[in-house]
């Protein structure tokens, strides 16, 4: 009994990160339909925001919750207005052009900090659960994952920037003849989306190995993720999150993490063979 | 211009040796002055880089103070160095280029075992002298190459019995999902065994993997009283963060033969490392003389360089020994080269003595074994002179010079 | 599309001088240069593979190394089983075939299109990875060969003529092998475009629901431009390993798989030469990026993508056209519409 909790909470945790990690994501893809290479370094830039601002004395909790957003914001805004503006329909070149700030973003971090970084401890303690333990941490992480599914959803139903945001989604040249500028909104967007990305980075710096390199382990997954969950970003990444979080640490628990793996690719592609669209298209239609 | 009569003698005894065979030196201009190249193939970018860059530091450093006491037979020491970028291809592309481009005297490198294999039948092929200095599975038997870091036999094997004397009898593996780790996990499995212990789980994990929640779970439920630990790289560092952060760290020891390599005891916090085991051929704190010099000029020299391991020791042991072998052989030819090597060469390192064994091609050095502690290693144990037992016992190069392989050792 | 007679004797001009250049190489450079070359033309038919089915198939695979990668593996085990060369080679070719055609029946039976495609492909890929990756140990062979995982494969046999195992190629000759077979793929890849099936192929990436409305069934043509794109890879996959006589799982890595992204869209989409040219200037550059100390290479790298990104939106090749036509004046603007419309195959602007 004790070991299902745990197991449970393992899940929860698979799911709330991917939650975190694919959000953003969601965002800038859903949004824009600019495939963003560099999405791993994002999260990279967020745990480095994080681990050098608390190094530097800062309180861990603000580090994490608003230095790394913010950061990795006002990086994308900058990025966005200097670059991903000029290739806006251009699949093909954001990809290029992405791919190239990923390698760019990790060249400039090692060049100025190097390839190993002091990491920050994590926060809070452990509790146990009959004779097994796990940190409230894990708790934490899926808190947040669910307080951010909700602002996005309060900001994209209840404010105006949301309804401009959506409209503009759906059609940007109508948007514009009602006096929309639709390149406002997608610099908007796409510092959201980034913020959201260098939250998702700085929450897992205490987690995790803090390197340079570490966007690369991300941007796969999330992608995966991201297209398997549909076009609507919240319904949609919050249903794949939660069903590869499920299939991948229970996989990992039953088999071995190399099958885990293996498994969730499987399965993601037998998910987009039976539902092309992606999940939300099938169950969640309309939704956001 | 005063040239040292020494000098002068060696560059007419040299020309006159290039007129005497014409055969055999006309691609180059050979002479006093002309700089012998050393290769050297590490990552200085990407994932492998922040174990790469120590080891070229540390040959950069060697270089220097060999030009700095007069050079190599006369001549001065120029390093060829190339960036592989932690990719496989560059390994191979870099490695034709610098046997059959730059025409180095030998290569230093190769980090991963996938790299060395990538470029060992290149050195072999174009008969370029190979040295490999990197920490491995062991195996690798080949007259063209030397291997000088530890093999599980040198480490693992101390490793695993100390820390059962310490925590227990009942040990679980986890190990990063590539040679180096499968290997490894059938040494601690075999050295546990051989010690009265029992394994109650090997669990392997692909180098990406960044959220080790279920195996946490999963050692719980095992409750070993022990963790033998061969993950790698950035992304496993996660592990020992997650392992703490769960509240474990405490309840389990660990013992790893990876932890540290690269800086791991000072980029942690003391409590996600504290207590930790490792057992390495080398650790930055050993107070030898030897070493605290060594340690002081690297530092000096570059002052960013995180945390000096077994890695960067033994790239500048292995290439003191190269420097022994051509003074021996007085000659920077391969096949007189790898001669004086086998006749029992030794240095002096940082880390001791360090002898090349024949029948290997492997070195004889000393290991330690340490515990994490305050963000640093301190040394507990000290083991003279340890031979390469893993390799020894399937590869013998005085029978069979022209064997060339990396056995899988039957464990 | 009514054949120019003067592009027609370009063509076979330039193809002449393209075998020229082919067979004088090895006089005029060292080998190390030349087995540089060997490696870029071998990476060229891999970059080929890519730039036909995206560019003319409008097939965007983002794993387009899980056939160039089991194209790599085939040729080893086989070669290593069959201790000759030349049926490892067809067996290369033929293997990663038969797997493009179940995957494609999958994807485009299932009617999955766009980013969906790209993403099932990059899975599938990274499936590839992690399942050679555990390969290591003994228990993992395949008659002779060991696969040996991340380690992967040493001292893989070279090529040798064919029928003779024990006359294997020297580097001029494994050059003339490479090469050539660039050559011949990108021979056939031109004429396959001429004909009835590539027209088709282009007629579908420009408007598939017009195409079956006038009787031909997308799905099938584009299967058949997958597979043949998979057998490609594959020969460049044996190409490759032929080259350093070496296999390991990084041949299915995800860099990989951006990089000949990044060849084709460097080089100019919707051309054949543009993916080749792309290929050989963007490997000349990584490997001279690793010769310097002053910048971090992937510093180095990154800033010239996007620089190229920006300067060059359309890549190299059409820019260049569109360049020599404004200058020259001469060839009419009509006679290029493959080039032209083919910027956009995959529907990015909504």
């Amino acid at each position: 009994m004790d070991l299902a909790l745990i197991i449970a909470l393992d899940v929860v945790n698979g799911a709330a990160s991917l939650v975190l990690l694919c959000l953003g994501l969601a965002i800038i893809f859903g949004m824009m339909r600019v495939i963003n290479l560099a999405h791993g370094e994002f999260v990279m830039l967020g745990a480095y925001a994080t681990v050098i601002s608390a190094n530097a004395g800062l309180n861990i909790w603000i580090a994490m919750l608003v230095v790394a957003p913010v950061f990795v914001g006002v990086v994308g805004i900058v990025i966005e207005r200097c670059l991903i503006r000029f290739l806006y329909g251009r699949l093909v070149d954001t990809m290029l052009a992405t791919w190239g700030l990923s390698l760019l973003i990790v060249g400039l971090v090692t060049t100025l900090y190097g390839n190993t970084i002091k990491g920050v401890p994590t926060p809070l303690g452990g509790f146990s659960v009959g004779a097994y333990k796990s940190s409230y941490y894990t708790l934490f992480l899926a808190a947040v994952a669910l307080i951010m599914l909700a602002l996005v959803y309060v900001v994209m139903r209840r404010t105006r920037f949301g309804l401009v945001a959506r409209a503009t989604m759906q059609n940007p040249g109508m948007a514009a003849t009602l006096g929309v500028n639709p390149s406002r909104i997608y610099m908007m967007s796409f510092g959201i989306g980034s913020a959201i990305t260098g939250l998702a980075g700085g929450l897992l710096a205490p987690v995790s190995g803090v390197v340079p390199t570490m966007g690369a382990a991300y941007v796969a997954k999330a992608f995966i993720t991201v297209v398997g969950g549909g076009s609507a970003i919240l319904a949609g990444t919050a249903s794949s999150s939660a069903l590869f979080g499920l299939i991948n640490q229970l996989g990992s628990y039953f088999t071995t993490p190399v099958f885990g793996e293996v498994i969730l690719f499987i399965s993601a592609i037998i998910l987009i063979r039976i539902l092309p669209q992606g999940i939300s298209e099938r169950f969640f239609k309309g939704s956001l | 211009m005063r040239l040292p009569r020494r000098s002068v003698l060696k560059a007419t005894l040299s020309a006159s040796a290039a007129l005497a065979s014409p055969a055999i030196f006309t691609g180059r201009a050979f002479g006093a002055n002309e700089p012998i190249l050393v290769g050297s193939l590490h990552d200085q970018s990407g994932p492998i880089a922040a174990s790469g860059v120590p080891m070229v530091d540390s040959l950069i450093l060697a270089i220097e103070e060999v030009n700095a006491a007069g050079g190599l037979l006369g001549r001065p020491l120029k390093l060829v160095h190339y960036d592989t970028q932690s990719n496989i291809q560059m390994y191979s592309q870099y490695a034709q280029q610098l046997a059959l481009k730059d025409k180095v005297a030998v290569v230093h490198g190769g980090i991963t075992s996938a790299s060395r294999e990538a470029v060992r039948p290149t050195f072999d092929r174009f008969k370029v002298l190979y040295f490999y200095n990197t920490l491995y599975e062991g195996g690798v038997c080949d007259r063209n190459t030397f291997c000088t870091g530890t093999t599980p036999a040198q480490t693992v094997e101390k490793l695993v019995p100390y820390a059962m004397k310490k925590a227990g009898k009942k040990a679980y593996i986890i190990a990063a999902d590539y040679n180096y780790g499968q290997i490894t996990a059938k040494w601690m499995t075999k050295y546990a065994k051989d010690n009265g212990g029992e394994i109650v789980s090997v669990d392997f994990f692909p180098l990406d993997v960044t959220n080790f929640g279920p195996t946490i779970s999963k050692i719980q439920a095992a409750k070993p009283d022990l963790l033998l630990s061969a993950l790698v790289g950035g992304n496993h560092t996660s592990f020992y963060r997650q392992w703490t952060s769960a509240g474990m760290k405490a309840q389990i020891p660990i013992a790893s033969t990876t932890f540290g390599l690269v800086n791991e005891p000072s980029t942690l916090d003391e409590k996600e490392s504290d207590g930790v085991l490792g057992s390495y051929g080398y650790f930055e704190e050993l107070t030898t003389p030897a070493s605290t010099s060594y340690v002081k000029k690297l530092k000096a020299k570059f002052p960013d360089i995180p945390y000096i391991s077994e890695l960067a020791a033994a790239t500048y042991e292995g290439f003191y020994l190269w420097v022994a072998g051509v003074k021996a052989a007085n000659s920077i030819d391969r096949d007189k080269v790898v001669a004086a090597l086998e006749g029992g060469i030794s240095y002096d390192g940082p880390s001791g003595k360090v002898v090349l064994d024949h029948a290997t091609h492997h070195a004889i050095r000393n290991a330690y074994l340490a515990v994490a502690k305050d963000k640093k290693w301190s040394v507990l144990e000290t083991y003279e002179q340890q031979k390469p037992l893993d390799t020894a016992g399937v590869c013998d190069l005085i029978k069979k010079p022209t064997d060339n392989q990396q056995y899988v050792i039957k464990i | 599309m009514i054949h120019v007679p003067v592009r027609t004797w370009m063509s076979v001009v330039l193809l002449a001088a393209a075998i020229a250049v082919l067979i004088a190489i090895p006089d005029f450079v060292e080998t190390f240069t030349l087995m540089q070359f060997t490696l870029f033309s071998a990476m060229a038919v891999l970059a080929l593979s890519l730039g036909f089915i995206w560019g003319y198939g409008g097939i965007l695979s983002f794993g387009q190394t899980a056939f160039f990668g089991l194209g790599g593996y085939a040729y080893a085990v086989s070669v290593l089983n069959l201790g000759e060369s030349t049926e490892a080679i067809a067996i290369a070719i033929a293997l990663p075939a038969v797997f493009a055609a179940f995957l494609g029946y999958f994807v485009f039976y299932g009617r999955i299109s766009d980013v969906y495609l790209g993403v099932i492909t990059l899975t599938v890929t990274l499936i590839l990875f992690n399942v050679v990756n555990a390969t290591a140990g003994d228990e993992y062979r395949i008659g002779n060969a060991a696969l040996g995982g991340f380690n992967g494969m040493p001292s893989v046999p070279t090529f040798n003529l064919p029928g003779n195992p024990s006359i294997v190629l020297d580097p001029t000759q494994g050059w003339y092998a490479t090469g050539g077979a660039l050559i011949v793929v990108y021979v056939l890849l031109r004429l396959l475009l001429r004909s009835r099936f590539g027209r088709v192929a282009i007629a579908v990436r420009e408007n598939e629901t017009r195409a079956s409305l006038l009787g031909y069934d997308p799905r099938l043509i584009k299967l058949g431009v997958f597979v043949i794109g998979g057998a490609i890879a594959g020969l460049g996959g044996a190409l490759y390993v032929n080259w350093g006589a070496f296999v390991s799982p990084t041949i299915f890595a995800l860099s990989l798989s951006a990089e000949i992204i990044i060849w084709v869209t460097v080089g100019g989409l919707g051309t054949l030469i543009g993916p080749v040219v792309g290929c050989f200037l963007i490997q000349y550059l990584d490997s001279q990026i690793g010769t310097q100390q002053t910048f971090n290479s992937n510093l180095a790298l990154g800033a010239i993508l996007i620089v190229f990104v920006l300067l060059l939106p359309q890549g190299l090749i059409p820019t260049i056209r569109t360049i020599a036509s404004r200058l020259v004046r001469l060839r009419p603007a009509s006679g290029n519409a493959t080039e032209s419309a083919a910027k956009q195959p995959v529907g990015a602007a909504r």
